[in-house]
């Protein structure tokens, strides 16, 4: 297929336009996407349930970094909440909270509102702990929500604040 | 510029835009829900509006309901409210009433996410104790579709495509 050369110029620009705003609106989205976060950093549910059930491992500091009123319907025992690292004062509460802990320290982080691809809040989160040196964290992976993955497996779960 | 040069632009922009496409704009199917739908009676509540107002939801017997769990940081949620717009639009005068529940921890984000929206139905702050009494909100979006006898007649859980939403809605008008 050939071009006329009095068309190049148009289709260039074009294609400046689309990429621009392809790439712009592409980079927004992929600033939450936890479909980004390495696999080594993912833990499964049925593999955390063995952690916290098990008398002789290390229990990890629990992290819900989502909603409210999701953590208080239901969220899984002893786990904190800290407020949606999708916004720029969850995640000072987040660092807040860690930033007197080893860089060593095994912890999980969870949101569970939303189906993986479209959380806003886990990938945040994990970018803030790397950032802060943090060498044992684990992101839960949650592929629907909280209450099909978690809850309706009848796995451990806690109520209230 | 080389016409090889510029087709492989072209195709590395494709790609990107697909990509963005894939991940953004399209609607996954949400799944019809067990439990709580299928004829059961709607849980009441009483519940503040974006202005401080109670909205008893016992006040819209009689009307098509379709009670939208929803939250401003959830992208999905996000794309079906200009489609819920529509649908007020173009139902209201038959008996639709849409309420949004919002999940937010606030209602800063929500009333300004509701005036740059034109958001045109009510919109009430959630609580756990509202989604507990809808068998437990604990992925968003969530909407219920409540018949004018005050019976859930559906339940549809994460993003759901427009035309299902109509569909039933017509059913039940």
């Amino acid at each position: 297929m050939s071009l006329p050369i009095k068309f190049r110029p148009i289709l260039l620009i074009f294609i400046f336009i689309f990429g621009t705003v392809a790439i712009a609106l592409t980079s927004g989205v992929l600033a939450y996407q936890a479909s980004l976060i390495p696999g080594s950093r993912l833990i499964n549910p049925d593999d955390l349930v063995k952690i916290l059930r098990s008398p002789n491992s290390t229990k990890p500091l629990m992290i819900q970094v989502g909603s409210h009123v999701l953590y208080t319907q239901a969220h899984i025992p002893g786990s904190e909440y800290i407020g949606p690292a999708s916004s720029e004062s969850g995640l000072q509460l987040l660092r807040k909270r860690v930033e007197p802990l080893p860089r060593n320290k095994l912890i999980v982080i969870y949101c569970g509102c939303c189906p993986w691809s479209h959380c806003p809040n886990v990938k945040p989160a994990d970018d803030a702990l790397k950032t802060m040196g943090f060498t044992n964290v684990k992101v839960l992976y949650i592929s629907n929500n909280f209450g099909a993955d978690w809850v309706e497996k009848g796995f451990p779960v806690a109520k209230g604040d | 510029m080389k016409q090889g040069t510029l087709r492989g632009l072209a195709l590395i922009l494709i790609v990107a835009g697909l990509y963005f496409v894939t991940r953004h704009l399209a609607v996954f199917p949400g799944t019809r829900g067990k439990g709580i739908a299928g004829q059961s009676q709607a849980p009441d509540f009483s519940l503040p509006d974006l202005t401080g107002q109670k909205l008893d939801l016992s006040s819209y017997r009689g009307k098509v309901v379709l009670l939208d769990f929803w939250a401003t940081w959830c992208d999905r949620c996000r794309d079906e409210i200009p489609h819920f717009v529509e649908l007020q639009n173009k139902y209201g005068g038959q008996g639709l009433q849409i309420i949004g529940v919002s999940m937010d921890d606030g209602p800063e984000p929500v009333l300004e996410f509701y005036q740059r929206f034109k958001m045109n139905y009510p919109v009430v702050m959630g609580n756990a104790k509202t989604g507990e009494l809808y068998g437990g909100v604990l992925g968003l979006p969530i909407a219920f579709l409540i018949g004018r006898d005050g019976r859930i007649s559906a339940k549809h859980i994460g993003a759901t495509d427009i035309s299902v939403f109509e569909k039933e809605i017509k059913n039940v008008l």
